[in-house]
């Protein structure tokens, strides 16, 4: 009957899928040749590192938005919430730090993660519990946040105490091994990501219900828990990120983090998850995100294109990437 | 045999309209048709017969435009044409009616008819003159949808007789028409047959494509069987019964298609509803299933047997005075303390509920038993490949590669992938949604056969279906439902179409003071 056409199709089919799956690390390879000929800086072991030690703020939070975006939901609201979680850390260990000292720190940190997660909680529970399109859920949470950190820094700038920046500058300065902390973290975090995506059953659930929302309720996936944990997800990331981004410049403003729900989504759509849902890729997603940062970093280097121009050029990828799948996807 | 055949044809007198001449299709190495030859005059029903995957689809996609023939030729009343995509067939007079309703759900109907081609005056929409043609064109047709109506909003029904209005809204010569009676029920059926008629008084040629043997019988002037992508003959309606169209599409003699029946069951019932609400009342009803029986819930396609039965499972809102499973009160249920109390429901969308048609195999089978594959947090690949090898095995799913994602498989492949996930869980009450929706009459047999297979082992079976012969075949009791309420049971030798259709039409059991 029908088994012979449906099995000639199949080695066709799975090496496309292979092709697409590729695509974006060979995106970043072409990249960072195009850097290495254009500039003899880039190579260097020095540019490298600091390229990717800036991606990891796109790259962590954009893990979460893997997640969020595998079980058909978005959140536009991770840049905004990365402000606010950084200014609610900064006060917290500010005030702790008479008291704590160093110690002060780890608990502002523990603070972060609580209050990231609930800020994805507050996401994720209007969104499944009031039915509401995630879309529009976040973009207000969006104003929410931003209009926060605005007032929380009376719209100038809400410093690190000074006695706490010796202590906390080498998780944004230092190294392991030459190996700086971001990326290490960076690297915790997408092992954690790959692991519950592609290895644990709430991972398989989280895709089956951006697959089709409906199978994933009559086979029994409580689906709003799926989704509410996914923006759960998220929120964490954005706090991890918090921790990392503070060191950098030992305050929160109102423009921290602005526009990054761009970067996150574009470094995740290019990276090759679906924006519609069902399909989530960890690895992709860091792709996606060195490839932006890459970008940056070989326009600044070249002299060629104003580095103003960098956010076009960023736009133009997710248009080109999406493009490139389409043909590759319906040849 | 096919020339033989055609030269007994009767109506040679009539006009040929379209004509197809060794009409073929490849793909790479797979021929998936050759060497079809056959043609629609007007003012006639031509029908196509023939198991799924015996080339039915592709052959109509051929003589619609939709897909380009590789050997043999098209003619229309006796001129060589060649149609570059389905438009340009469709400005030529051939026109073809999907079988999946391919409508904008929230465009009205209106909006739907003359999507594409809307009618204006200068620069503006002429609303106005498109919903008077909208309306007369449904009165054609029969439908009661009226042009204003949003489609989303219309039953199943109510869309396919939309389909087909669009189809004839300009003067069509041949409609050609897949499966159109695919998601009806029997009134519907019956609705439609009368409407095909009409349209062939009106001179239009129809090509009909049916699984359902009893329409072809009852609405065709010639019959072409088509098998393994060949063409078997075409043969005058008048010379085929029943048993031998599918005798020829089988290319065998057919066993037995439905089980023989079980011995009947008593003893306390496993699972117990009473007085299940679902949907504010617009639905509701009690019933008891005991081990070892099939139960067969009958009625019209709307009648609530697909509401009632997911808001059992709180897939609908729902209120239950009490559901007991076993003795154990689960009133305060959902899907997944049913599913732990042993109840699985296997829904009848098996497309939008049922399978992810985007996954492989293996997450597909598992999803349901999730936990039950996979004890702890972690996914166990192994497992999870070796049941779907067990699977596969005992379902006889039929697929070259366990790679494969599950909408490439054939619609009675799909069904049977759907049937071993929720048999994953070792249920011990099996809900099954119209257990063999367009598949063919070999993968219907074998779920017959599954479904048997069921009982016997001791497991209780409750069964929706809207072909009465499947009904009737397959159920050691059956309810009857209309307008969403029980209006009779049926036990014995009162379990026959006759009765069924009587009770779903009339609300009345056929015999007053039957056994029950």
């Amino acid at each position: 009957m029908t088994i012979s056409a449906v099995g000639t199709t199949a080695p066709v089919r799975r090496s496309r899928i292979r092709w697409a799956d590729l695509a974006p690390f060979i995106a970043l390879a072409l990249i960072i040749l195009v850097g290495t000929l254009i500039n003899t800086n880039f190579a260097s072991q020095a540019n490298l590192l600091n390229v990717i030690t800036r991606s990891a703020f796109v790259a962590i939070i954009a893990i979460g938005a893997t997640f969020v975006i595998a079980s058909g939901g978005l959140d536009l609201s991770v840049g905004s919430m990365m402000a606010f979680v950084t200014g609610i850390m900064i006060m917290a260990m500010n005030g702790l730090a008479p008291a704590y000292g160093a110690w002060a720190i780890v608990m502002g940190a523990g603070v972060a993660l609580v209050v990231g997660a609930l800020c994805g909680l507050f996401n994720g529970l209007i969104i499944t519990i009031g039915r509401i399109e995630p879309f529009i859920v976040t973009l207000g949470t969006m104003g929410i946040f931003r209009a926060f950190i605005t007032f929380m820094t009376d719209g100038g700038s809400l410093p690190l105490d000074r006695s706490l920046r010796e202590a906390y500058r080498p998780v944004y300065f230092g190294s392991f091994l030459g190996v700086p902390y971001p990326v290490l973290i960076t690297f915790v975090v997408i092992l954690l990501g790959a692991f519950v995506l592609y290895k644990t059953k709430y991972g398989r659930r989280v895709v089956s219900v951006g697959s089709n929302a409906e199978v994933a309720r009559f086979s029994g996936v409580d689906v709003g828990t799926v989704r509410t944990l996914t923006y759960v997800i998220q929120g964490l990331c954005v706090a991890v990120a918090a921790i990392c981004y503070v060191p950098r410049l030992g305050a929160a403003t109102p423009t921290t983090g602005q526009l990054w729900e761009l970067q996150v989504i574009t470094a995740v759509v290019i990276g090759g998850t679906l924006l519609r849902g069902g399909k989530g890729r960890i690895w992709g997603t860091v792709a996606g995100a060195l490839i932006l940062e890459i970008i940056a970093n070989v326009m600044v280097l070249s002299d060629m294109v104003s580095e103003y121009l960098v956010a076009a050029v960023q736009g133009a990828i997710i248009i080109i990437a999406m493009l490139a799948h389409r043909l590759t996807s319906s040849r | 045999m096919s020339a033989q055949a055609l030269a007994r044809a009767p109506s040679c007198a009539q006009p040929l309209t379209l004509r197809a001449e060794g009409l073929g299709k490849t793909y790479g190495a797979i021929t998936v048709l050759s060497d079809i030859s056959l043609d629609i005059r007007a003012g006639e029903v031509h029908a196509i017969i023939g198991e799924n995957g015996a080339g039915k689809s592709t052959l109509m996609k051929l003589l619609s435009g939709h897909v380009r023939p590789t050997t043999g030729r098209l003619f229309m009343e006796e001129e060589a044409v060649a149609f570059d995509d389905a438009v340009d067939a469709e400005s030529a007079g051939v026109v073809l009616v999907h079988q999946e309703i391919l409508l904008a759900p929230d465009l009205t109907v209106a909006q739907n008819l003359f999507l594409g081609r809307e009618l204006t005056r200068g620069f503006m929409i002429d609303d106005k003159a498109m919903d008077r043609r909208t309306n007369a064109v449904l009165a054609r047709v029969g439908s009661v949808a009226r042009a204003s109506d949003r489609v989303g909003d219309l039953a199943l029904a109510q869309r396919q007789l939309v389909q087909i209005a669009r189809a004839i809204l300009e003067d069509r010569k041949i409609i050609i028409l897949d499966e159109p009676t695919a998601v009806l029920a029997n009134d519907e059926v019956t609705a439609l047959l009368e409407i095909v008629r009409n349209l062939r008084e009106q001179g239009v040629g129809i090509l009909y494509i049916s699984h359902r043997l009893n329409e072809v019988q009852a609405l065709a002037d010639r019959i072409t069987v088509l098998r393994d992508g060949r063409m078997v003959g075409t043969w005058p309606a008048s010379e085929l019964s029943q048993r031998r169209m599918a005798e020829l599409m089988v290319g065998r003699e057919l066993s037995m298609l439905y089980p023989e029946k079980r011995p009947v069951v008593t003893g306390e019932p496993i699972l117990s509803v009473t007085n299940l609400v679902v949907e504010d009342g617009a639905t509701q009803g009690s019933f008891t299933l005991r081990a070892g029986e099939v139960l067969g819930i009958g009625g019209m396609i709307g009648s609530g047997r697909t509401e009632l039965l997911e808001g059992l499972f709180g897939l609908r809102p729902s209120h239950a005075d009490s559901v007991l499973v076993n003795g154990c009160d689960i009133t305060h249920r959902s899907v997944r303390t049913l599913m732990a109390a042993g109840l699985v429901y296997l829904t009848e969308d098996r497309k939008g509920k049922g399978l992810l048609v985007d996954a492989p195999l293996a997450p597909n089978l598992t999803l349901q038993a999730l936990d039950g594959v996979n004890p702890g947090i972690v996914l166990n690949r192994r497992r999870e490949v070796a049941e779907l090898e067990q699977a596969v095995a005992n379902f006889d799913i039929r697929v070259r590669s366990l790679t494969l994602d599950a909408g490439k498989l054939s619609g009675g492949n799909q069904q049977k992938l759907l049937l071993a996930k929720v048999m994953m869980s070792d249920p011990s009450i099996v809900i099954i949604d119209e257990p063999t929706r367009g598949i063919d009459i070999g993968n219907k047999s074998q779920i017959y056969g599954f479904i048997d297979a069921m009982v016997r082992a001791g497991k209780a079976c409750l069964i929706i279906s809207s072909e009465m012969p499947e009904l009737v075949g397959l159920s050691d009791r059956v309810l009857v439902m209309r307008e969403g309420r029980f209006v009779a049971e049926l036990t014995g030798t009162e379990i026959n179409e006759e009765n069924v259709a009587y009770a779903a039409t009339t609300g009345r059991h056929a015999q007053a003071g039957g056994t029950a």
